[in-house]
This record gives structure tokens, sequence and C-alpha cells, in this order.
């Protein structure tokens, strides 16, 4: 017979041998399915960490990976702080970038000094402002905003489609769908071979840090997210707190379509997430919503996109094995979670038991 | 007694986690008893009956059954063993019928349910043991006490010969705690054997045959009542003498000043029914004013519109002169009214669960200061004086507040209000789960308070307590107040007949 027991509040140890434990899991279970495939597991492994840390250049991708995954984490973790369940993380990121390039296009005069910020807040603002569509309609009519945010990515990504295609489409392009390339001054400078979003993020996650744990804000945040009449009983005006931390969740996601826009493609494309929107939520899930672990996660995780980038040129392996393999990962670490709070008791028999 | 008792668990060992529930404890019932398990929360009575209805399973010890070692493994196996639990909180489907709610789960019911077979089974049951209740009736439109009969007719139905009642006179009213205990001796000559858990001492003393004392896990002693009295058994279960005095302080009269004035208050439900009828009555400075009521008879609305957490349709509610009705609880607090409302969902509602003692003292003083930033310091130092001066039990500030025991818990919330030096205390079932020792250190800060000039509205479940601590007693019924009354001045049973809604000259006359 096999229990399910509730367990005691985990240490700190427990609580990292477990996930320790679990990405083992994750390794063996993934090193067998390799081999399944014919390839040499340990070589794979090898590959993806070659692939994303072997070289400074490959470091460098992988920090240019991590820097739109950070910044959507921290925007998705302060609206999970408060138990709102922002999952258009995607949508926000596409509205913000289109902000971004609208300046782009519209003041192509302007200074870098001036067009950059300018580019920042434009695209917090249209994030923010896309995020609090859901908030509102959640505080009005009680709409569950896992559904209008999930939904509101698809308007963002059809919407720049139809910009792209259509009155934003450069007609200097061929015929080709695309936008006109930015101007150099709304292009995010270099600093030490990488675009100084790095920069950004780790401001952003310093700003984040405080915000939520330091001041009178993050607290009206942290006891709107364990109980809004325990809110309401404080006095906290939950309709006013919760609009703006939507609006700074929003606005952090859009500005990491900002950098993306501006650092990677200097222009926009609805191709320009790559589901980064997506992968936000989990890794600022696995960080626990708090901000220095979501820099160590979103770098991680960025490390096996770039490592199983690596593996589908260096050794063939299909583009589906690395995405499996990416889902290997996930399901133990997830699933680790479950076994922080229970453990699973045998009995031999219930003779024994009793 | 002759031969082995019906019931009988030797030994018997739980644990959760690194804390023993149970350690050792033995308890025997015979048939045609009623057995009262006594001690106070957390002493283990819950965790010893779930073991015994197969909702958990021992670590160690036995329990046998009619001589019989039993090993259940789910509550079925003591269903089947003829063992039924009433539990605290009901377990019935709102929307279906008496009848409904029994047959649910069955198994080997078929597809069909048979209606008349059912209703003459029923009937015979309800005859059989002085049960009334119409099978027929939806579970929403029944009282307290008619779901608890349905509670206890369901497990009858399933062949129970052996009833265990937790706390099942937490919610009913005198009289139908008397209607309840009649169907519990009519059990008992039956030959029923019945296990009541219960923390109220004059209702051992009135209905079992025997009580088992349980201490922290341990059971302390088996003693046959008529031998007992409400001091010797305090003594057990405590584990030392205690006073059970609550007393009401004398405040002189020239410094009672007039503090809240409620006029005409009326307020409407969620569903749109009236919860508030035309309430008028008032408070002073240096008076408790208890107020009694079947749950849900419009206490926690009264609460929350003085509070400013619920809309009044009507009336007005003056504090200190000044009318506050429609203010947000933000603005009250802002206005320097110093009124502190401890709600009866502390976990809910007055504090948050996941967070520390500090950040719970923090929730109510967390806007002082200047700049954007939280006064944390501030937050530990107060944290630090409450826990000192209500001896709260904790390893430390930083000690999340739902790992404390519900007593402590309770002292986190009633110290954070009355460290702000309120001069209107609302409070809703202060003790509720609390243990005797908890209950009465809350009684007595009252009390103090009281001396000191605070106006308290007491909102209690105890008629007993109400009695003794109010200055005056209000008594509503379905959101009117049915008479405000001199609790030294009218019996229990005429409180009790206000609660079911005839009004106090009704009553006396």
């Amino acid at each position: 017979m096999i229990q399910i027991v509730k367990r005691p509040d985990p240490s700190k140890t427990q609580d990292l041998l477990t996930r320790l434990f679990a990405v083992l899991c994750a390794l063996v279970c993934a090193s067998l399915l390799m081999a399944a495939l014919g390839y040499n597991p340990f070589k794979v492994f090898g590959n993806i960490f070659i692939g994303s840390t072997g070289t400074l250049h490959r470091i460098r991708e992988t920090i240019i990976k991590t820097i739109p995954l950070a910044a959507l984490s921290l925007g998705v973790a302060v609206a999970f702080k408060m138990k709102f369940w922002n999952i258009g993380a995607e949508g926000q990121f596409y509205m913000g970038a289109m902000a971004a390039a609208w300046v782009a296009f519209n003041f192509n005069r302007l200074p870098m000094i001036l067009m950059l910020p300018f580019m920042f807040c434009a695209a917090m603002l249209c994030g923010g402002l896309w995020a609090l569509i859901p908030a509102f309609l959640k505080s009005k009519f009680k709409t569950s905003e896992i559904l209008v945010t999930l939904m509101l990515n698809y308007v963002a990504v059809k919407w720049i489609t139809y910009l792209q295609y259509g009155p934003w489409k450069d007609p200097k392009a061929a015929g080709f769908a695309k936008m006109p390339k930015f101007v150099n001054a709304a292009v995010l400078p270099k600093v030490f071979g990488v675009h100084i979003g790095w920069i950004i993020v780790l401001v952003l996650a310093v700003l984040v840090h405080i915000l939520l744990n330091k001041t009178k804000f993050g607290y009206q945040v942290s006891v709107i997210g364990e109980s809004e009449y325990t809110a309401r009983y404080a006095g906290i005006s939950v309709a006013k707190i919760t609009l703006i931390a939507v609006i700074i969740g929003g606005g952090l996601c859009g500005v990491a379509g900002f950098m993306q826009a501006s650092a990677i493609e200097h222009s926009l494309t609805d191709q320009l997430s790559a589901g980064l929107g997506f992968t936000s939520v989990i890794t600022a899930w696995l960080a626990r919503l708090s901000a220095p672990a979501i820099i160590v996660v979103s770098f991680l995780f960025a490390a096996l996109l770039q490592g199983s980038a690596y593996i589908q040129t260096a050794m063939q392996i299909p583009t589906a094995v690395a995405e499996v393999l990416q889902g290997i990962i996930l399901f133990f670490v997830l699933g680790s979670e479950f076994f922080l709070n229970y453990k699973l008791v045998f009995h031999k028999n219930a003779k024994e038991a009793a | 007694m002759s031969g082995a008792p019906y019931i009988q668990m030797k030994d018997i060992c739980k644990s959760f986690g690194s804390v023993a529930a149970n350690h050792g404890v033995s308890l025997s019932v015979e048939k045609g008893e009623i057995h009262a398990l006594l001690g106070e929360n957390g002493s283990g009575k819950s965790t010893l009956v779930n073991m015994l209805s197969g909702i958990y399973a021992p670590d160690g010890g036995e329990i046998l059954i009619d001589g019989k070692a039993t090993h259940f493994s789910s509550p079925r196996d003591a269903i089947a063993a003829g063992i039924g639990m009433v539990h605290q909180h009901f377990k019935l489907v709102d929307v279906l019928t008496a009848k409904e709610n029994m047959v649910l789960g069955q198994q080997g019911c078929g597809l069909v349910i048979r209606e008349k077979e059912l209703t003459r089974k029923i009937s015979s049951l309800s005859q059989k043991y002085g049960l009334s209740v119409d099978p027929d009736k939806k579970i929403y439109n029944m009282s307290i006490g008619e779901k608890q009969t349905v509670e206890i007719l369901k497990v009858l139905y399933r062949g129970a010969n052996v009833l265990i009642l937790d706390e099942p006179t937490a919610v009913l009213t005198p009289q139908e705690t008397k209607s309840l205990f009649d169907i519990l001796r009519n059990m008992k000559k039956e030959g029923c054997a019945i296990i009541i858990i219960t923390h109220k001492m004059h209702e051992v003393l009135d209905i079992s045959d025997r009580v088992t004392v349980l201490r922290k896990g341990e059971a302390i002693g088996t003693v046959v009542t008529s031998e007992a009295d409400a001091h010797s058994l305090t003594e057990m279960m405590v584990g030392r003498a205690i006073s059970l005095e609550i007393g009401c302080a004398e405040v002189p009269p020239e410094q009672k000043k007039p503090l809240l004035d409620v006029q005409g208050l009326s307020a409407v439900g969620l569903n749109g029914l009236p919860v508030l009828k035309n309430m008028n009555f008032s408070l002073s400075s240096g008076e408790i004013l208890g107020v009694a009521g079947i749950a849900g008879s419009g206490q926690k609305e009264l609460c929350e519109i003085i509070a400013g957490l619920y809309k009044a349709s009507e009336g007005d509610i003056l504090f200190q002169g000044e009318s506050i009705v429609g203010n947000k609880p933000a603005d009250i607090m802002r206005k320097g009214i110093q009124m502190s409302f401890i709600p009866e969902d502390r976990l809910g509602m007055g504090l948050v669960a996941g967070m520390d003692i500090v950040d719970n003292v923090l929730l109510k003083s967390f806007r002082r200061g200047k700049g954007p930033f939280i006064d944390r310091a501030g937050g530990k130092k107060d944290a630090q004086r409450i826990v000192e001066r209500f001896s709260v039990d904790t390893p430390s500030v930083s000690h999340i507040v739902k790992k404390l025991s519900g007593g402590n818990i309770q002292k986190v919330l009633l110290g954070r209000e009355i460290d702000q030096n309120p001069t209107l205390l609302i409070t809703a079932y202060p003790v509720r789960g609390l243990d005797i020792g908890a209950s009465y250190f809350i009684y007595d800060t009252l009390n103090e308070q009281k001396k000191k000039g605070v106006g308290i509205l007491f909102i209690g479940e105890d008629l007993d307590v109400l009695m003794e601590i109010s200055d005056r007693l209000m008594v509503i019924h379905d959101g009117e107040i049915m008479g405000i009354v001199n609790p030294r001045n009218v019996t229990k049973e005429a409180i009790g007949l206000m609660m079911l809604g005839q009004s106090h000259g009704e009553v006396v006359a």
C-alpha cells in the first residue's frame, strides 16, 4: 500500500537536494531516450554544455537569449506575486515591441540619447496598457485573467502580422513582407560584446526585488496575493494596487519586446518572441518569483536553448529531439514540486502498518 | 461491566511529521454507553476518532471491535463495521434533499433510487430514535439543527451502531442541543455506542456516562461521569486547577460615555435578501455589549458594516457623534478613529496566513512613515512587544503565522489590535477553536480593555460565556434585534427562544 503524506515544510537543503535529484532524474531519463535513438547521451549533454558556454562567443549568445527571458519573467513574477495569473507575456512583449518600432519609424531624426529612452518608455507604456485590459475586465466583470491574457496573445501576434503585411510593410523590400530596418540611433549599443540589454535587465531585477520586498507597494501586493479579504480588511485598495502592479508587469514584458526588436532584429517581425513569452511563465515559476533567482534560472534556461540549437548543427539531432529534451527536464523539475510538499510512505502490508 | 468492551482502542499512536498527535492512547466504549472525549484543542481527540472512523490509519496500537482486531484502510471499512461519524462541518450537498444525501455514495443502490422503500426506511429509523426530518426537504432550506439530524440519519441509514459526534453542539441553540441530547439518549436505549467530542463541561456532565480526558496526545484517565465534577475534569484536562470565573468587570457609570450609536441600520445580502433589518442600539465606553444569535443571523454583516467593509442600505452609524457609514476601511483608519475589528475568520481575513508575525503586525501600520519604503524595523519592534505582552508562544517574530497554534494566532491578532490602543473593539467569536487556558486569557484581556474604557462589541456563540461577560446582551434573529437584555435578569432558555425569533416581550410574557 502506498500512502501520500504531507510533508512538514522542507528545509532549504531538502529543497535544494530534491531539485538537484529531479534534474538528475531528468538527465537519466533523457539519456535513456538518447540512447534509444542511437545517440551517445554523454556526448549530447557534453555538446549542450559546450554549445552554450564553450567559447566566449557562445556565452555571449546565451546571455543574449537570457536577456529577454529574464525581463519577461520579471514581468510575469510581479503579476504572479498578486496571484494575477498573467499568461499574456507574449502579447505584452509584442505590443511593447510595436510601440518601440513606432517610435523608431516615426521619429527617426532623434539622437540615440533621446531615441532609446523614448522607445523604452513607449514599450513599457504599451505593454502595460495591453496587460491592463484583462485586469480591467477582471475587476469589472470578474472574467478569468488566465483566459483573457492567453487569448490576447493571439490578438497581439496577429496584429503585428497585419502591420507587417500591411501598413508598416517596407515598400523598398521588393515585395517581401517585412518592415524597414531601424535607424542606427534606435539600436541598443553593445557593452563587452553584448547589447546593453544585459545591464538594463540587471537593473530591472534589482528594482523589482526592491519594489516587491522593501516597499509599501510590494507589501500590499503580497497581501493581496495571499488574501484579498485580508487586504480589504486592512484598508488596501485592491483594485488600484492590482491595476498598478499589472501595468508594471506588462510594462516589463513590453521592455523585453523593445530590447529584442532594437538589439537583435533591428526591426519588428511576428516571429520576434520565438515563444519566450510562454517560456517565461515557467522560468518565473521555477524561480519562485524571486528576482535574483529569475536571473539565474533564465540563464540556465537560455543555456539549454542555446545548447540544443548547437547539437542540432553539431550532431544532426533534429529540433524535435532537442525539444523533447527540454520537455523532460521541465517535467521532472516541475514534478519535484509535488515531492517537496508530499512524501510517499510504503507499507509492506496492512498488518505491519497497523 | 462484563466481557470485553464493544470498542477497544489500545495504545494508539499517530504522528504527523514530528508531532505526536496520539501517544499510547487507550479507549474503550460499551454498547449502550455515551462516552465523552474531553480535551483541549490539539489534545488529539479528533485524531483518535478519525482513526476509529477510518480516515487515518494508526502508526501503532490496535483497534478491536467486538473483540476482533480490525484494520480500516478507508472510511468505507469503518462504515461497514458499523461506525459512523458526524463531522463538525457537515458534509451534505446543499442542493439535494435529505433523502438524496442519505443514499449519496452508497454502493449497490443501483441507478434508480427506490423512493418508496427509502422513505419507509427513513421513517422507521426516524421513529425508532425520535428524529424528525422531512426527507424531501432540500438541505439549503434547513436550519443547522435539521442538517445535523440529517447527518445522524445518514450514518444510521448506513447501518451504524456506533456514532461519533465531533463537537456537535458548537453551532446549536440551547433548544436544539436539548433535542439532540434526547436523540442521543434514545439511541443509547437502543443499544448504540456513542462517542461525543466536546469541550463544554456542563454538556459532558449532562449527557455522558463516562469521560475520557485527553491532554497533549495522551489519555489522562477515564472516569465515571457521576463521580466527577467540572473542577476535577478541568484539572485533568488542563493539568492544573484553573478558575472558571470569567467575571464582568465593574466600570463606574460616570466613566461611560456614548461611543457608538447605530440607528435604523439595514443591509441587503449578496442574494438580494435583507440581512440586517432596522437595527438600533448603542454602545458606550467601558462596556461589553454581547451579541447572541444563531450563526448567520447577520453578525458578520453587522461587524463588517461598522468596519467599513460592507455596504449598508439604510440607516446611520455614529462613532463619537460622527457618521461613519459609507466610509472605506482606510478612511476610517485615517480619520484616527481607533476601531479594531477582530473578524471571525482569523487566517482568511484578520491575518495573512503565509506571512510572518512582523508582516502581520504591519498589516494595520504599514502606512506609517513617509516615502515608499516599508518600515520593517519598526514592525519588528511592535511584533516583539506584542509577543512579549501577550506571551505568544513562538520561536521568533519571523515565524509564519499559520504554523502557530490557534491560541497563539488569536493572540497575535488580538495583540495587534489592542496594541493600537483602540477606543472601540469589535470582536467576532474570539475564542473559537481555542483551548480553555487561551480562552480565559482572551476573556481577561477583554475585561482589562473594558476597564480602560474601551467599548467592546462581542459576537459570541457560547451563551454561558456571553451571559457572564456582557454588560448587556443583544439577541438577534435573522438580522433583527429581538431584544437587548441584562443577562443577569434572564434565563438561558429565554435567550434561546429569542435566538429562535421570539421578541423579548413575547418571551417574558
